[in-house]
């Protein structure tokens, strides 16, 4: 086999894996410490990349475009979650479902109705356009980017979440939320914070994305599904979790894509193999999260329970 | 699927919503998507129906007639809905519009139960053109397998041996594959057909890599929508655009390009793709059309556009041809039949399916006098081409 073609792919199913991660990491969190399922997770993801869109497209700088949709996803989380969700953490699941997919509803024609139904293109700068060549491997600068700023990310989130008091807090929360209020720490301030990390990092996510597909409505509700395979194969709360299974989750997306109808060709022919191969890839996803329910049903690195 | 379910309630009970009725003496239901991504093509047909009706005057065969739009939500079961509405609650005589072949499939028995015409101005599904053709049924847009079998002769002339072939994994995705199949004469060195609906794959990292490494001297692709734009960008950005030209069918139009060149995806200048219209084919009804759709809505249209006008058109043809009289089915159809208009393609004719006979062309991406980015036609493809179907239809 073509070393150079697996290589690619692999750099492909890590670029894949470090976008799931962003959008899991403040799924996992919201759910394994608030108990709360939130759909307009996605829509987070959604409007990170149409803020971004906009400014950069009105400043002509990617770079300034990173930073208003930082800020944007961050003030409207604070907006949303001060309003809405702060009143669903007492709340059943099934009315946070409800509340959470109303709010992407809202969130998906307010777009419909500021941006126009077709979407936005994000222009990149000119050296991000080009590929970063290295002896016979030619992989789109961009995407090097994707994976550098993520991996730095994740960096940042392990440092955040290990080694700082408020990383402390956080992973105190996860396991036992009632023993935290009852030391005397302020809940709702930890909780809106995380909720505002979640959001900004889903909406890092969105506009990392953008500039290779495009800022569209609903975007984030396509891969917000794949988001709770991600956290629930890594174990619900656990940022550790959400890493491995996201970049497990690339890995086995892009591979499948990838060498499936090789593979299948090998023992059937080559147009049953055409035909079975893109449907035995889009499931392979969810036969690992089943294999994992069954061998591990807190997920890989469920967080500590005391 | 909790979240499919809840999602497909409420786009319902939205289309549930009534219209209220009017007084103009003709109705004609137009069926399309105005909401979700595919609102782009949706809101394309309408401004073009739009322009007819005024250039028309809101009189057809000296009778006051409306347009009653419908939104189709990008679903087949919200199309059906929206189509018996029109019939039943409206009235209208004739209902045309649908874009996609899978809500006209399940949407034409609402209307030939009813004695009704239908007239679909762009999904061009086989079973409607062969085995299940019905003699209410028109089309003023073209047989699916048509283009792509324009693309296989188009890439034999220009001198592809090896191809290499992505679509959507659907009806629609493997009719493009097996219709290019049909023409082209070199081979095939690979295949994909990506994950597509509510969670359609838009990353093609994997599979650019995989065309690249194949060797092909040409890539062909059949991307509709969103995940168009998403592909080129993301076929530039490999750096494919020099050593992989890329050849495409509905993936690359009027509703793409302006965005293209916002994001400065030179990479697509010059990639050519088949097409049976485009805004420069020289005759003076499409010149007329394509000047007074800039004019108004300062952007070229798109072939969606272009049928839509046609359909509003060829329903004129038969106003005038009747006195503005529709209650007469069998004299409707005759009417249409004849498609006595000046269509935007020049002369057109029906086949015994309905289905219009008509040229494919090659067209390229160019920058006009302007330097917006719109396509040129190069060369014709196909002349007076029949839909293979057509010979299964018994009428």
């Amino acid at each position: 086999m073509d070393w150079v073609l697996v290589l690619t792919q692999a750099l492909n199913g890590l670029q894949l894996g470090i976008l799931l991660f962003l959008l899991s990491a403040g799924l996992t969190l919201t759910f394994g410490i608030m108990d709360l399922i939130n759909l307009a997770h996605a829509s987070f993801f959604m409007l990170g990349a149409f803020f971004c869109a906009s400014a950069t497209l009105y400043f002509d700088s990617f770079l300034i475009g990173i930073v208003c949709a930082v800020l944007g996803t961050a003030l409207l989380a604070f907006v949303v979650e001060k309003s809405v969700i702060s009143h669903l953490y007492v709340r059943d699941h099934l009315d946070q479902l409800l509340a959470t997919f109303g709010l992407i509803l809202i969130a998906d024609t307010g777009v419909h109705l500021i941006w126009g139904p077709a979407g936005l293109a994000i222009p990149l700068p000119e050296p991000l356009q080009g590929q970063v060549r290295v002896g016979e491997l030619v992989v789109p600068a961009y995407r090097l980017l994707i994976i550098g700023v993520g991996l730095f990310i994740a960096a940042s989130l392990y440092w955040l979440v290990n080694k700082t008091r408020a990383g402390m807090l956080i992973r105190a929360g996860a396991s036992n939320r009632q023993m935290l209020s009852t030391l005397g720490i302020n809940v709702q301030l930890l909780f809106t914070s995380v909720f505002i990390l979640g959001a900004v990092l889903a909406g890092l996510g969105g506009l990392l994305i953008a500039p290779i597909t495009e800022a569209s409505i609903g975007m984030g509700n396509d891969i917000i599904i794949t988001a709770f395979v991600v956290i629930i194969i890594g174990g619900i709360g656990s940022i550790k979790g959400a890493f491995v299974a996201a970049l497990l989750i690339g890995f086995i997306d892009t591979f499948g894509r990838a060498f499936l109808d090789s593979i299948f060709a090998l023992f059937m022919s080559v147009d049953a193999a055409e035909t079975a191969a893109p449907a035995v890839s889009a499931i392979l996803v969810y036969l690992l999260m089943a294999l994992v329910l069954v061998w591990r049903p807190q997920g890989l690195f469920p967080p500590k329970l005391r | 699927m909790k979240t499919t379910f809840l999602i497909s309630a409420a786009i319902a009970s939205c289309a549930a919503m009534p219209i209220l009725a009017t007084a103009a003496d003709l109705k004609i239901g137009f069926v399309t998507t105005l909401t979700t991504g595919g609102a782009v093509i949706g809101n394309d047909m309408r401004d073009a129906v739009n322009l007819a009706v005024e250039q028309l005057d809101s009189t057809m065969g000296g009778k006051s007639f409306e347009i009653i739009f419908e939104d189709d939500g990008f679903k087949p079961e919200i199309g059906k809905q929206a189509t018996e509405k029109l019939v039943k609650e409206d009235n209208v005589d004739i209902v045309t519009g649908y874009i996609w072949s899978n809500v006209l499939m399940a949407s034409y028995k609402s209307v030939t139960r009813a004695n009704k015409i239908i007239i679909s101005a762009n999904a061009g599904p086989s079973a409607i053109a062969g085995k299940l053709c019905h003699e209410n049924f028109f089309s003023t847009s073209w047989q699916n397998d048509q283009t792509p079998m324009a693309m296989g002769e188009l890439l034999n002339a220009r001198g592809v041996e090896s191809l290499y072939m992505m679509a959507p994994n659907y009806a629609a995705g493997k009719d493009m594959v097996s219709g290019v199949e049909r023409t082209f004469k070199g081979e095939f060195v690979g295949k994909d057909l990506t994950k597509w609906g509510a969670d359609a794959q838009l990353d093609f990292s994997a599979e650019l890599a995989k065309a690249k490494a194949s060797g092909a001297d040409g890539l062909a692709v059949f991307y509709p929508g969103k995940a168009g734009g998403a592909f080129i960008k993301q076929y530039q950005q490999a750096g494919l655009s020099d050593i992989l030209p890329l050849y495409t069918i509905f993936t690359v139009d009027s509703l793409s390009l302006p965005k293209l060149q916002e994001a400065k995806m030179d990479g697509i200048l010059g990639s050519e793709m088949s097409m049976f219209w485009g805004p420069d084919l020289d005759n003076p009804s499409n010149q007329q059309f394509v000047e007074a759709f800039k004019e108004k809505y300062d952007r070229y249209p798109s072939h969606y556009a272009a049928q839509s006008y046609d359909a509003i058109n060829l329903i004129a043809s038969a106003a005038n041809a009747l006195d503005g009289d529709f209650s007469d089915t069998e004299k409707l159809r005759d009417a249409l039949m004849k498609a006595e208009f000046d269509s935007v393609r020049g002369d057109f004719e029906f086949g015994n399916n309905h289905m219009p006979i008509q040229n494919f062309y090659a067209r390229k991406v160019v920058a006009d006098d302007n330097g917006d980015w719109t396509t040129s036609i190069t060369k014709t493809v196909f002349e007076s081409h029949q839909d293979v179907y057509a010979a299964d239809c018994k009428l």
